[in-house]
C-alpha cells in the first residue's frame, strides 16, 4: 500500500495536466502561456499537457483579475475540476488586480473565490517563470500541502 | 500448459494486459516523442504515458448529472475488456492462445467495439462536445472500415479460412501487399491522428466523447485505446512477418516494423492538417474502396 502510494505521489508530480483560464486579463500572460508550451520552452518535457475539458486537469492556471462577468465561470470550472487539484495564478492581475485595481468592474484578487497555491509574479512574467510555477505546483500535489486540502475530505 | 494457462498467460501477459500495456505506453511515447522532435522540441521522457495513466487512477472521479453510473463504468470496462481479447487473439510471435474456426470474425468484432463504446458514451454524457464527438466517430466509422475489412476479407478468401493464424502464416503473395495498402490507408482514420483526428479535434472539440469523463474511467478508457494501437499495429505486423521468419528473428522483425508503422503514421499525422468529414469521406469512399477492390479482385482471381 505504501508503494502504490509513492508511485502515486511520483505521477502526480511527473504529469501535471493543465487548463488555462483567462478571468478578463489583458492576454500579455496568455500569450507568455502559449510561449512557455512553445518549442523553445517546451513544458512538455515535465509532462505538462494542456486539457481542453477541466476535467482531465489537475492545476488551473488563471490569468487575469476577475471581473464581474467572469467570476462565475471562474467558480463553475474550479468546481468541474476533479480533486486533488492545485491552482496557480499568472502574473500581478489575479494577485492583487494589478492596473486594474479599484475599478468597478472587477472584483481584485483571484483568492477570494478559489485557494491559490502557486503566485508567478511578473506583468507578464517570463515562461520560464510560468514553467517554474507548474512544477511547484505539481509538486505540491505530489505531497499532498495544496491549500483545497480541507474542502477535499468533507 | 493447459488451454486454461494458456489463455490466461494471453491475457495476462503477452501479448496482453502487461507487456502489451507496457509495449503500448512505449509506443505513445514514441509518437509523441518524434512528433516533439519534428516540431524542434525536447519532447516528454519515455516514463510519461505510465505515469499520466497512474495519476488518472489516483483521481476522483466525478459523475456527470444525467447519466447512469453503470454506463459511467461500464463503457470503459467493456471498451478495455473488449480492446484486451483482441490484442490477446493476435498470433505474435509467442502467443500461446490456441486458434479456432472462425476467430476472425470474432477479432473484428471485439476491435469495433472501442469505437462503440466511445459513441455511446459521447452521447450519454450530455456533453455538447461529446455529442458532436460521437457523432463524428460514428460517421468515420462507415468510412475506415471499407478498406479496413477488405483488407481482412481478401486475406481470408485467399486463405481459404477465417481463422487469424492461417491469414498470417499464408505465405507472401500480391493479395498481402494490395492488402496492406488497403489496412494502412485505414490505419490513421482508426488510430485518430491528422489528417483524421475529426472525432477527437482538440482546437474544436475540447476532448471528443471522452469531455466528461475523469479519474479511472477516463484511465481505463486510455488504456483501452493504447492496447487497440498494440492490437492494430501488431495485426499489421504479424501478417507479414509469420511467414518469413521464425523464432527470435520473428520477434525482432515484428517490432522493427511495428515501430516503422508507427514512425510512418507519426510522419503523415506531422505533415498533415485535420481535413472535414466530408473530406474524409471522399477519401475513403474513393481511394479506400478503390484499394478495397484492388485487393479483393486480386484475392478472387489469385
Amino acid at each position: 500500500m505504501n508503494l502504490w502510494k509513492k508511485l502515486m505521489q511520483v505521477s502526480r508530480r511527473k504529469s501535471p495536466w493543465i487548463y488555462c483560464l483567462n478571468t478578463g486579463a489583458c492576454n500579455g500572460c496568455d500569450i507568455e502561456i502559449a510561449a512557455s508550451l512553445t518549442p523553445r520552452y517546451d513544458v512538455e518535457q515535465i509532462g505538462v499537457r494542456r486539457e481542453g475539458s477541466p476535467k482531465h486537469a489537475d492545476i488551473l492556471v488563471v490569468s487575469g483579475p476577475v471581473t464581474l462577468r467572469t467570476r462565475d465561470a471562474l467558480l463553475d470550472i474550479y468546481k468541474q475540476m476533479p480533486n486533488p487539484k492545485a491552482v496557480v495564478a499568472i502574473g500581478s492581475c489575479p494577485a492583487s488586480g494589478n492596473v486594474f485595481a479599484g475599478s468597478p468592474t472587477i472584483y481584485g484578487s483571484v483568492d477570494q473565490f478559489i485557494p491559490v497555491d502557486v503566485y508567478v509574479a511578473g506583468c507578464p512574467p517570463r515562461p520560464q517563470a510560468i514553467a517554474k510555477g507548474i512544477a511547484e505546483a505539481a509538486v505540491i500535489l505530489s505531497e499532498g500541502k495544496q491549500k483545497n486540502l480541507k474542502e477535499e475530505k468533507k | 500448459m493447459s488451454t486454461w494457462g494458456s489463455y490466461l498467460f494471453a491475457l495476462l501477459l503477452w501479448p496482453g494486459l502487461i507487456i502489451g500495456a507496457l509495449l503500448g505506453w512505449l509506443y505513445l511515447w514514441f509518437i509523441r516523442k518524434l512528433t516533439a522532435q519534428f516540431q524542434g522540441r525536447q519532447g516528454p521522457p519515455f516514463y510519461q504515458p505510465f505515469f499520466d495513466f497512474i495519476k488518472l487512477l489516483g483521481k476522483e472521479t466525478t459523475i456527470p448529472g444525467g447519466i447512469s453510473k453503470l454506463l459511467f463504468y461500464g463503457l470503459p470496462i467493456i471498451s478495455l475488456a473488449s480492446s484486451l481479447f483482441a490484442l490477446a487473439m493476435i498470433p505474435v510471435p509467442g502467443n500461446p492462445m490456441k486458434a479456432f474456426p472462425g476467430d476472425l470474425i470474432l477479432f473484428i468484432y471485439l476491435l469495433e467495439m472501442p469505437a462503440l463504446c466511445e459513441i455511446i458514451a459521447g452521447f450519454a454524457t450530455r456533453s455538447p462536445y461529446g455529442q458532436v464527438g460521437a457523432s463524428r466517430e460514428a460517421m468515420m466509422t462507415l468510412a475506415y472500415n471499407i478498406p479496413f475489412l477488405a483488407a481482412v476479407v481478401a486475406l481470408a478468401i485467399h486463405a481459404g479460412s477465417y481463422s487469424l493464424s492461417a491469414l498470417a502464416n499464408q505465405p507472401l503473395s500480391w493479395v498481402s501487399l494490395a492488402a496492406a495498402v488497403a489496412f494502412f490507408l485505414s490505419l490513421p482514420a482508426r488510430l485518430k491522428s491528422n489528417p483524421f483526428s475529426i472525432p477527437n479535434a482538440e482546437q474544436e472539440l475540447v476532448a471528443g466523447a471522452y469531455t466528461e469523463f475523469n479519474g479511472a474511467p477516463l484511465a481505463m478508457f486510455e488504456l483501452s485505446h493504447t492496447l487497440e494501437l498494440v492490437a492494430l499495429i501488431s495485426l499489421f505486423s504479424v501478417l507479414f512477418i509469420t511467414p518469413i521468419a521464425s523464432g527470435w528473428l520473428a520477434f525482432l522483425l515484428f517490432l522493427a516494423l511495428s515501430v516503422l508503422v508507427i514512425v510512418l503514421v507519426t510522419i503523415i499525422g506531422n505533415a498533415t492538417a485535420r481535413i472535414k468529414l466530408n473530406q474524409a469521406f471522399r477519401f475513403y469512399w474513393g481511394w479506400g474502396t478503390a484499394a478495397a477492390v484492388v485487393a479483393l479482385v486480386i484475392a478472387v482471381i489469385l
